[in-house]
């Protein structure tokens, strides 16, 4: 009894999660997405690294922290960019982006020397 | 300055050299090639190349006539033509001396540069005296008031003089004057007081102070000061006139004799602090360094012989300094050789010009030489009647001027290393055509070996006897040589108690041997041989060495003749040599090595005319096995020049690489990391992005694709940063994209702010 109401508990949870979910904006869904994609890629290199070794480190970790760091600038843009948001009300999204747009490109420098 | 007024000379004779080279000649055609070269006139006048002027003269401009352009060369030497005045004065004293004609080529500007400077009134007093020195040797013409006028520019100095430097100067240049110029009237009116503060400057060891000012003293300033005071007391002599009264003339004379006299003592003090070899050569040297720079024992002994010379000229009496170091004072400064300054040449050469006038000095050559049989040139031939050694004395002057008649005679031989000697009295006969004494025969007794030879020097003409004094009897180290005999050379194997021989080899000394011997620990080795001279006397060498090499490089040498601990020696005749090897008392010094030893054997004397170094063969021998506590042989020495050959090849060991993944592994994972990106783009699709916000009209769409297109730029730029550029130019690249896409950008962002508010406001 216990266990069904649990699962039926979890899939009445899933459920209104989902529901919640569509209701937020395109723009919101498609920064999730590039988190999603980010952090993807981030688990692949981890779990080749566990194959093969980490011999050049210094590759693996710039690697993973450009996902890493990508995915976290992403973040902010999305919480800036909120309209539910009220501390970000007054910040235009496109200044937001501009932001996004330039700490990626320094993110990016910093990993290609990093890369080696 | 210097004068033959009937000096007495005195001679001394000096025997030097030894059979092999003349160590030390008088003057020779070397000296006189030497100054021509070291004295070379550039463009007129003699400029030297040495650096030590410019101390002392800092007008004095030194440079290299090949390098200096000539015309700028000749506008010096015409602006500055005075300041070569010294240096042509020493070139042409030198080649007066040594007898070189070589005046013509710079006389005329020489001559010019004299009257220019006794013309100007801006001379300094050192210019003066440098011109009227020059002009001593050349005889210029010159004008009569410019010659009054510098003897009126001298006498002032004089009278203003305070320094040594000054006195000397303007003494010397009126006593040049005096000499040059008849006419003119230079006689000093107060020569007391001149003379008593040149004195005043003059210390109790006999050195002189340059000015009261100074207090080091030196033998050079003695020097410069005998000359001054000699000057004053040859410019006092008065004018002989009737009206002198005899009492005045008396007094002069005895003042002019006291003077002369405390000369002769301070000449005696200054004699007193000489320097001296053990050779017997005696030089003057400074213990300070003066104001004139550090001057060298050359130029101090020249400027001592100098003022002796000046005094000895301006005085009739004699100097009796003593002989022995006139000799000395002369051995030094031949000693010199050929010098390689023309300052050091000057020195040595006017020097050595005094020293003769003051004393002739003879100076004897000896060398001893061998004649070769007329019939066979190239053969020594080495007869019984020993008419073959010939001793060749040759006697003169210190400038190689030829001496006096004279005789030389051997006095006695005394045989090297022992107290025996010979009573010989033999006359060496002179050869008028060389000019040498011979000694064409030798006593009957000399034999191969060392002898010291003791000469002494007869003068035919019995006045010389009386003016001259011979030194004494002179003794030269001689060595007769001669090819000695071995005889009786053999090398046998004893065996062991009983003595008898086993194996006997004769030995041919000097020649060719190839003797093989075997031997082994209870055996005994005996080299013997006979060396006798050509005359059949017995004959003991210097050195006589057996040497065992074994084929490792270790090698044993023994002495042959010399009794120790483990040899015997047998004495069959006095003249013979023996060595014997007992092999069992040596088999530990050969480090119980066996196998074969090669014999070399090495006998030699300084008077031995074959000494050899041979081969003899060998001998193996066959030594009991070391025990464990024995010495092991020393490492042989390695080539010393191995040291810079090549060296042992180097392996290098590299750090093992690390393991990387294989290859189709890695690809693998390369597709893996792009499917996340498909992903993306397919979870773009489906959620509907589009590009409606896309600014439609003409301006705002080309930044919004510059936008597009400088972001891609930048992503470019990293791809090609990580695959060749560096940093800085990255950096570089950057900014500038990144002020562009700023730009860009900002343009771009701002346009479509401005189209969202304005659909919101709508």
């Amino acid at each position: 009894m216990g266990r069904s109401a649990t699962t039926k508990d979890a899939h009445a949870l899933f459920h209104s999660l989902r529901s919640a979910y569509a209701a937020t904006p395109n723009n919101l869904k498609i920064i999730d997405l590039y988190i999603l994609f980010a952090v993807a890629t981030a688990v692949i290199q981890v779990a080749y690294m566990a194959i093969v070794g980490s011999f050049p480190f210094n590759s693996f970790l710039s690697g993973v922290l450009s996902c890493v760091g990508t995915a976290v600038l992403a973040v902010s843009l999305r919480i800036q960019v909120n309209k539910d948001n009220k501390e970000f009300k007054d910040l235009p999204p496109e200044r937001a982006f501009a932001d996004f747009v330039l700490c990626n490109l320094v993110l990016h420098l910093v990993i290609i020397n990093f890369l080696g | 300055m210097a004068r033959d007024l009937g000096i007495l000379v005195i001679v001394v004779l000096v025997l030097a050299a030894t059979c092999q080279s003349a160590v030390v000649s008088p003057v020779s055609e070397s000296h006189r090639s030497a100054a021509l070269e070291l004295f070379s006139p550039a463009h007129g006048s003699y400029g030297r190349l040495n650096i030590n002027t410019l101390e002392t003269h800092p007008l004095r401009i030194v440079f290299d006539s090949q390098i200096v352009d000539l015309v700028f060369q000749y506008k010096i030497s015409l602006a500055l033509g005075h300041v070569y005045l010294e240096e042509t004065y020493e070139a042409l004293k030198t080649f007066k001396v040594l007898g070189i004609e070589k005046k013509h080529a710079i006389r005329t500007s020489s001559c010019a540069s004299v009257a220019d400077t006794l013309k100007s009134t801006s001379s300094a007093l050192k210019d003066f005296f440098d011109a009227l020195r020059v002009n001593s040797i050349l005889k210029c013409e010159l004008n009569s008031e410019a010659v009054r006028g510098t003897q009126s520019r001298l006498k002032d100095s004089l009278n203003g003089a305070s320094s040594l430097i000054d006195f000397y100067y303007s003494i010397g240049g009126l006593v040049l004057l005096k000499e040059q110029m008849s006419e003119v009237d230079v006689n000093l009116g107060d020569a007391d007081r001149i003379f008593r503060s040149i004195k005043a400057l003059g210390q109790s060891d006999g050195r002189w102070r340059l000015s009261s000012n100074n207090p080091e003293s030196s033998n050079n300033a003695a020097g410069i000061a005998l000359e001054a005071l000699a000057g004053v007391i040859s410019l006092a002599t008065p004018q002989i006139d009737n009206s002198w009264v005899s009492f005045d003339f008396c007094s002069f004379v005895l003042a002019n004799s006291m003077k002369i006299t405390t000369l002769k003592n301070d000449i005696l003090k200054l004699f007193d602090g000489i320097e001296r070899y053990d050779d017997g050569t005696y030089y003057f040297d400074e213990k300070h360094v003066g104001a004139r720079g550090h001057q060298s024992p050359l130029s101090s002994s020249a400027s001592v012989v100098r003022g002796i010379a000046a005094v000895a000229a301006a005085t009739s009496e004699t100097l009796n300094l003593p002989g022995e170091k006139i000799m000395g004072l002369a051995k030094f400064f031949l000693g010199v050789g050929v010098p390689g300054s023309a300052q050091d040449l000057y020195h040595q050469i006017d020097a050595l010009s005094y020293l003769e006038n003051i004393r002739h000095v003879l100076w004897k050559l000896t060398s001893f030489r061998t004649l070769y049989n007329k019939a066979h040139p190239d053969l020594k031939i080495y007869s019984s009647d020993h008419d073959f050694v010939a001793a060749l004395v040759r006697v003169s002057t210190l400038l190689g001027s030829p001496a006096p008649t004279l005789s030389v005679r051997l006095m006695q031989i005394f045989v090297s290393g022992s107290k025996d000697a010979s009573v010989i009295d033999q006359e060496l006969k002179f050869d008028a055509v060389s000019g040498m004494h011979v000694l064409e025969t030798l006593p009957k007794n000399i034999d191969v070996g060392s002898y010291i030879f003791s000469f002494e020097v007869i003068f035919h003409n019995p006045e010389h006897k009386k003016t001259y004094v011979s030194g004494g009897r002179t003794r030269v180290l001689v060595h007769i040589t001669g090819v000695i005999k071995i005889d009786n050379a053999e090398i046998v194997i004893l065996d062991g108690d009983r003595g008898s021989v086993e194996n006997q080899k004769k030995l041919k000394l000097p020649g060719d041997n190839a003797v093989a011997l075997s031997a082994n620990h209870l055996q005994k080795l005996r080299l013997s041989f006979d060396m006798s001279t050509p005359f059949g006397n017995a004959f003991k060498p210097h050195q006589a060495f057996l040497k065992l090499r074994h084929e490792s490089g270790v090698d044993h040498i023994f002495l042959v003749g010399n009794s120790g601990k483990k040899f015997e020696i047998i004495l069959v005749k006095a003249s013979s040599l023996v060595l014997l090897l007992d092999f069992l008392g040596l088999v530990e010094k050969f480090f119980y090595l066996p196998g074969r030893y090669n014999i070399q054997l090495t006998v030699g004397d300084a008077d031995m005319e074959n000494s050899f170094l041979q081969p003899l063969g060998f001998v193996e021998l066959d030594l009991p096995d070391a025990p464990e506590k024995a010495t092991r042989p020393p490492p042989q020495a390695v080539d010393p020049y191995s040291r810079y050959g090549p060296k042992a090849e180097i392996t290098h060991i590299f750090r093992a690489p690390e393991k990387r993944p294989a290859k189709e592994l890695s690809l693998t994972f390369l597709g893996l990391v792009l499917v996340p990106f498909f992903g993306f783009l397919a979870g773009l699709v489906q959620l509907g992005a589009n590009l409606k916000n896309f600014p439609k009209s003409t301006v705002p769409s080309t930044f919004a694709i510059l936008f597009h297109l400088g972001i891609a730029a930048v992503l470019a730029l990293y791809t090609l940063f990580w695959l060749k550029l560096d940093l800085f130019t990255t950096l570089k690249a950057l900014g500038f994209l990144g002020m562009f896409l700023m730009f860009v950008g900002h343009k771009t962002l701002s346009h479509l702010a401005s189209t969202s508010s304005k659909l919101k406001s709508v």
